[in-house]
């Protein structure tokens, strides 16, 4: 997204200050760069091509560079597995739930919080403060108030006649750890969708409705088809974050019950660091990482072409 | 969506309160109940999760507070957050403002580099960069975990200082450097403070993104002396595993600093996210 929203502006460079021209203007820049180019080409650069290189080898992780190549194994290994087929029926699963449900929910609470109602300021303060909890934190609390038994959910809805094992059910792990995701993360697209929603006009929406719209038709045929970069980037957010969705998982299920809440880096993280099969490890994390390069790029391409005029630099023009 | 304050009738706003109220009940009731929970012994927490204490027993709370370890993860978590973003900024500001304004061959380039950065989720690179700390000797060394968040966090501060000093006239740096400041001198004397909003807003970005991080201190911390809050909360949690009234106080503890925050810098931290991962 970034590249794109710089890419147009990059174009016309500034002047450069009469005094940098000199001798010394290439020693300001290269000391001036340098701190940030060595951290980032050893802590970030290296290490995905490290992955890369050891997803080719069987490799424990000890004893320098690894030796043994055996070419595309780890990842026909991978693809064979019932955990990996899993782990992408989840990420389908979590992705859908969070565009069918989620999202529509977060732009709902933003339509009303809108509105003119007392206390909206307040209302958004409050629905935006689990996203600053960590997500340690959230899992904690929610696997108490989930546990079987004694839980706070059950007694809750006891009340209903309802009880689940929750978490330690297969049955219901799924739904369970996405009502806790919408919990944490729904006030943040909430705010989104009011950023997005307040670049809107609003003499555009008054006109409508001295043209007799209805609220529904104003919101349907005016605020939506304008929140549509906005919503597209929340979108694109989301998916992005569940592809590599691993804090929550590892608190509240460490993919369990027998793996039924599993995700690719909780089944990363499992061979890499209980069984040392670092090779293996890393050819899952190069799934995710071109799993998420392919998506950034065709929805790029695809979905977010038309937006990149103005809709996504005007969300960032405040900064 | 009705800004106008006359010509509009007054609406019934009644069903949108009741709305507001359900889902604010969603998101604060297990806030309280862990507020609360925590002033419960656990046997009276299990038959009565949600009313009030039959009495407020404060020993859980002042439990947690007596130990040695909660403050030392307390002061862990601040420590790695506040040097983190300190490298983060200042690493960035420097590479920002040759980014933003200074003409070379080549920067484009290493700009792009820099914003690729942002497509590479922590989580692939995790073991690699396990395997690098332990050949340096860095396992268990806060400046592991400081050093990898500084790395990752470069590329979005980078992009939204550089965006920031692009945006300050080059007639102040024309008029500054006639007054014989050096490029270093327009940095640090002229640009950096003009550009306080953005810093403020990257700071806030880098120093809660350290606060809640849990997978790099999960791999990189061995050591119990070394763990930040979220290693210690989770460690509690299986400690304490049966007792669940010690375990929410803990929770509320741990809260505390992040909500804390939150009450103070509500501006800064609304915006600094939402916008930070926009333009991410």
């Amino acid at each position: 997204m970034t590249t794109l929203i710089t890419g147009p502006e990059a174009i016309k460079l500034p002047a450069p200050a009469p005094a940098a021209r000199g001798r010394g203007r290439w020693v300001t820049i290269a000391l001036f760069l340098l701190p940030a180019l060595v951290l980032f080409l050893l802590l970030v650069v290296a290490p995905i091509l490290v992955a890369f290189y050891a997803s080719a080898f069987r490799w424990n992780g000890f004893g320098g560079l690894p030796t043994n190549f055996i070419g595309l194994d780890n990842f026909t290994r991978l693809f064979k597995t019932e955990i990996f087929a899993q782990d992408l029926w989840h990420l389908l699963v979590l992705v859908l739930f969070s565009v069918v449900v989620q999202l529509p929910f977060s732009l709902a609470i933003a339509m009303l919080l809108n509105q003119r109602i007392r206390g909206r300021a307040l209302y958004r303060v409050v629905f935006f403060a689990p996203y600053v909890l960590s997500e340690v934190i959230t899992g904690v609390l929610f696997s108490l108030i989930l546990s079987p038994g004694s839980g706070l959910a059950n007694h809750i809805l006891s009340v209903f006649g309802i009880e689940s094992e929750w978490l330690a059910d297969p049955a219901t792990v799924m739904p369970s750890l996405f009502l806790v995701m919408t919990w944490k993360y729904f006030g943040f697209h909430m705010m989104i969708y009011l950023a997005g929603r307040q670049n809107i006009p609003n003499e555009l929406i008054e006109a409508a409705q001295i043209d007799g719209a209805t609220s529904w038709k104003t919101f349907r045929h005016i605020t939506l088809p304008l929140l549509g970069p906005t919503i597209r980037i929340s979108v694109f957010l989301s998916v992005i974050y569940t592809i590599q969705l691993f804090d929550l998982v590892w608190i509240l299920t460490q993919g369990g019950p027998s793996h039924s809440s599993e995700t690719m880096a909780v089944t990363m993280m499992d061979w890499g660091f209980k069984r040392s099969q670092v090779g293996y490890a890393s050819a899952i994390s190069v799934v995710m990482f071109l799993l998420s390069l392919v998506f950034a790029l065709v929805y790029q391409r695809l979905v977010m072409r038309r937006d990149l005029a103005g809709a996504t630099t005007s969300m960032g023009g405040r900064r | 969506m009705m800004r106008r304050k006359k010509s509009t009738p007054r609406r019934n706003t009644l069903p949108l309160h009741v709305v507001a109220w359900i889902v604010g009940a969603f998101v604060i009731v297990p806030v309280i109940y862990a507020v609360i929970g925590g002033f419960k012994p656990t046997n009276e927490l299990s038959q009565n999760p949600l009313g009030l204490p039959r009495t407020w027993m404060t020993a859980n709370y002042t439990d947690v507070l007596g130990s040695h370890s909660f403050w030392l993860q307390l002061w862990n978590s601040t420590f790695i957050a506040v040097l983190t973003t300190v490298l983060t900024v200042g690493v960035s500001a420097l590479a920002g403002f040759v980014f933003a304004r200074f003409a070379f061959r080549g920067r484009e380039l290493f700009f792009t580099l820099f914003t690729a950065g942002l497509m590479f989720p922590f989580a692939v690179a995790i073991l690699p960069i396990f395997v690098l700390l332990r050949s340096f000797g860095l396992l268990g060394n806060p400046f592991g975990v400081i050093l990898t968040q500084a790395a990752f966090g470069l590329p979005l501060t980078i992009i939204i200082l550089r965006g920031f000093f692009r945006s300050i006239p080059g007639e102040v740096e024309e008029a500054a450097i006639i007054d014989g400041c050096s490029p270093f001198g327009f940095f640090w004397r002229i640009l950096l403070p003009m550009a306080r909003p953005a810093i403020a807003t990257v700071s806030v970005l880098a120093l809660v993104g350290s606060w809640n991080q849990f997978m790099l201190p999960l791999v990189v911390f061995n050591e119990e002396s070394s763990w930040t809050l979220p290693l210690g909360i989770q460690q509690f949690q299986g400690q304490y595993a049966s007792d669940t009234a010690r375990i929410l106080a803990y929770l509320v503890l741990a809260m505390l600093p992040a909500l804390g925050f939150y009450a103070v810098a509500e501006r800064h931290l609304v915006g600094g996210l939402t916008a930070g991962a926009t333009k991410g």
